[in-house]
């Protein structure tokens, strides 16, 4: 028998409950909570970083990830987190399922549901999804996105990821900037942050704003370089290019001048600025190559490692919860 | 053949027509109302009469509901038109007009008579038809409306589908109006509303909907009553929704313009927050307004800028609303439930009675030419008896619609009704009168 990794009963001790038998939105939490969670997933981190990485948290559960539009590093980290802690993963893509035939979300997940699983993993197209999914079955329902609504584990990733740069949340100053409209990445973190305290400011082209943004307590900016004027974080958000064709915005050119992140606008930033992504990037659209790959002020890679550690504090307390029961 | 008289005596009359509020007692005869009496006093009868005793409870015209979607021709799984005509029954709804978007589409001459026909089979309320007002409902070419309105349809509408070409629309308006019949329109600008679920606005944009601003409605209704007073046409404004249209149409009124509205009771009833996490039930077309709109919409059928209510029952089954809401489509049923929410409104104090009851009875048959809608001698004996003040749970499985798709499942309403006549026939009886 090897011997367990170093750190595995610090983790076992941190995991607590998840305080919901579903995880759908980042309002389910209250900051201690994510405080919780977050000291949970930094035990993750260094767990990962060492050659043993697998442990038994999640040990004889079944965890499927329904996924019903594409995506590489959320469904790809969700499986990594449920295989680190010893679950069994069963990745499912709607094009090879019955969603061709003609069969509803509901039927699906009602059939998936039989087999007997612990954690189903959604992603899907419309807002709602997991939640109307989490009414219709019995297992623990994660939401991976949901339309335009939320995407929860990603703003905590992301929440983690400042605060390991930051060593704080409370009084950050974060820029959201680009297709805040039809982002959920936009609306989990404007959720999320705002509970944690931070000054959050949303920048974009005036088409590309929700109306009555004023109204979610952040301040709403349409010229970047007043936006993100003594920021402390640079969010970038991913804007679709079928959207910069004369429907919403006039060329991607005109959008990479006003919107687009380069070392001019990033100068306007406070000092110290961490830049942020939540993936995948146009590179040249929305962010400039030289900024994205410039590790001085780039958190895109650790984003993406603290979405695995994350991933695995959120499905080890909703087992956790689950044992309990 | 002919039904007994029936004397209904010890109610409270409710007669929009005259105003009339108080304790009476009526008598119907070969379908027809034959005597009303007002007070104590009873009425004298003699012969085979069978006589009710209402016990207090409110006795008024049966409602009038000008727009009721069926799935027959078509889409019966959804609603026949007997279900649609028990549900009917069952709410105190005597009349029910519905709606041309079936399979096929009621554009036809044929299709009228055959509604008539299933109709008159059927034989619990009175069924009418409206026609489309363009062929396939398409807003392109204009359906054979005279030949409608021979064969008995009471307005013609596009439903649904908003006319969009204003030449169409002009032509429709000229020629329909020269004829007499009247236009029913839901405005909706179809580029505002293109993929939209939600009101635009905070709620909206938290929950991630796509969403249509109220513009949409304000801008086509302008277009509509400004070629209403170019044509000088009957206009029906269906389906109105919001504050901003609301003056829209207070403004045309005081130019003296021949336009009537109408709303559906979701829309006095719920706000957009009834939405919830994603309730697809309160899923609606046009979508559930602000709280303001709502309140705007109550004031304006007080007002008399507003003139009718309707439930807008669109049956819905499980496998069209168990979606994501984005998927879901919109429509609630509410032929059992119109009448129960119009007075949960009096109950809440947001309307008196009369204009309340108005708005479903007299003024749509005013509206459509029905000499029913009132409690006047000779008009016919389509009434309803309501015990007011009764609390109802609405447990939308237990609805008689083929769908269950209620806005109001689970809602506490104040009012249910005891007993439906149609033309002195006893359609629906709850039983609990003696």
């Amino acid at each position: 028998m090897t011997p367990p990794a170093p750190g595995v009963d610090e983790v076992r001790s941190r995991t607590f409950p998840f305080p919901a038998k579903h995880f759908l939105s980042v309002t389910d939490l209250n900051p201690p909570q994510v405080a919780d969670l977050l000291d949970l997933a930094e035990g993750f981190v260094a767990l990962n970083r060492q050659k043993n990485k697998k442990l038994d948290l999640l040990k004889g559960r079944t965890l499927i990830n329904l996924f019903f539009e594409a995506s590489t590093r959320t469904q790809s980290s969700f499986e990594l987190a449920g295989k680190r802690l010893g679950a069994d993963v069963v990745n499912m893509s709607p094009r090879a399922s019955s969603i061709v035939k003609g069969e509803t979300l509901v039927d699906t997940a009602v059939t998936l549901n039989a087999m007997q699983p612990d954690i189903l993993v959604i992603r899907h197209g419309s807002s709602g999804a997991a939640s109307l999914l989490s009414q219709k079955v019995s297992c623990s329902v994660v939401n991976a996105g949901d339309g335009q609504h939320e995407h929860p584990s990603q703003a905590l990733l992301d929440v983690l990821s400042m605060r390991r740069a930051f060593g704080r949340i409370g009084d950050l100053k974060v820029a959201i900037c680009g297709d805040v409209l039809h982002s959920r990445v936009a609306r989990s973190n404007v959720a999320l942050l705002t509970m944690l305290g931070a000054e959050v400011r949303l920048v974009g082209p005036p088409t590309l704003m929700p109306a009555d943004v004023a109204r979610w307590g952040v301040a709403a900016h349409n010229d970047m370089k007043t936006g993100i004027a003594g920021v402390d974080v640079v969010m970038m958000l991913r804007l679709q290019l079928e959207r910069m064709q004369g429907a919403l915005v006039p060329s991607m050119r005109e959008y990479f001048r006003l919107w687009g992140l380069d070392r001019e606008k990033l100068a306007r930033a406070g000092p110290g600025v961490r830049v942020m992504h939540p993936g995948p990037m146009n590179r040249g659209v929305e962010i400039d190559s030289d900024v994205a790959d410039d590790l001085d002020v780039s958190l895109i890679q650790d984003q993406v490692e603290m979405g695995v550690a994350v991933r695995m504090a959120i499905l080890a307390s909703l087992a956790a919860r689950l044992d309990n029961q | 053949m002919s039904a007994r008289p029936i004397l209904i005596s010890g109610a409270r009359l409710v007669d929009p027509e005259s105003g009339y509020d108080g304790p009476g007692a009526l008598l119907t005869k070969d379908g027809r109302i034959a005597e009303t009496r007002r007070g104590e006093a009873p009425i004298e009868v003699a012969g085979d009469v069978l006589t009710i005793d209402a016990g207090g409870a409110m006795l008024c015209p049966g409602l009038i509901d000008l727009r009721v979607k069926t799935g027959e021709p078509g889409a019966e799984p959804k609603e026949t038109l007997k279900s649609a005509a028990l549900a009917a029954a069952a709410g105190g709804v005597t009349s029910i007009v519905v709606q041309p978007d079936t399979d096929p589409v009621i554009d036809d001459p044929a299709v009228v008579d055959f509604i008539l026909r299933r109709a008159r089979d059927i034989g619990l309320v009175h069924v009418y038809p409206a026609g489309a007002a363009t062929k396939g409902l398409t807003g392109e070419a204009m359906a054979e409306i005279g030949l409608m309105r021979e064969a008995g349809c009471v307005y013609v509408t596009n439903a649904d589908k908003p006319i969009v070409n204003s030449r169409v629309m002009r032509r429709l308006l000229a020629y329909a109006g020269g004829l007499g019949v009247l236009v029913a329109h839901r405005p909706a600008d179809p580029w505002l509303t293109a993929g939209a679920a939600a009101t635009e606005g905070e709620f909206a944009g938290r929950m991630g909907l796509p969403p249509e601003p109220v513009a949409a409605e304000t801008i086509m209704l302008e277009r509509d009553l400004i070629l209403a007073g170019l044509t000088g046409a009957r206009l029906m404004v269906d389906q109105i929704s919001a504050a901003d249209p609301i003056e829209s149409l207070a403004r045309a009124k005081a130019r003296g313009l021949a336009v009537i509205a109408t709303a559906s009771i979701n829309h006095l009833t719920f706000n957009e927050l009834d939405i919830g996490d994603y309730r697809t039930f309160c899923k609606l077309t046009p979508p559930l307004r602000s709280e303001s709109d709502r309140l705007a919409l109550v004031e304006a059928l007080s007002s008399g800028v507003l003139d009718i209510v309707v439930s807008a029952h669109v049956p819905a089954p499980a496998e069209e609303k168990r979606l994501p809401y984005d998927e879901a489509v919109p429509g609630s049923v509410g032929l059992q439930t119109l009448l129960p929410a119009l007075l949960t409104l009096y109950h809440e104090k947001r309307a008196p009675l009369l204009t309340l009851l108005r708005s479903v009875t007299l003024a749509p048959a005013q509206a459509i030419g029905l000499a029913a809608g009132r409690l006047a001698i000779g008009a016919p004996a389509d009434l309803v008896v309501c015990d007011i003040d009764a609390p109802v749970l609405v447990d939308a499985a237990r609805l008689i619609s083929k769908s269950k798709n209620s806005a109001f499942d689970g809602r506490r309403l104040q009012g249910e009704v005891r007993m439906t006549l149609v033309e002195g026939r006893v359609v629906y009886d709850r039983g609990a009168l003696t």
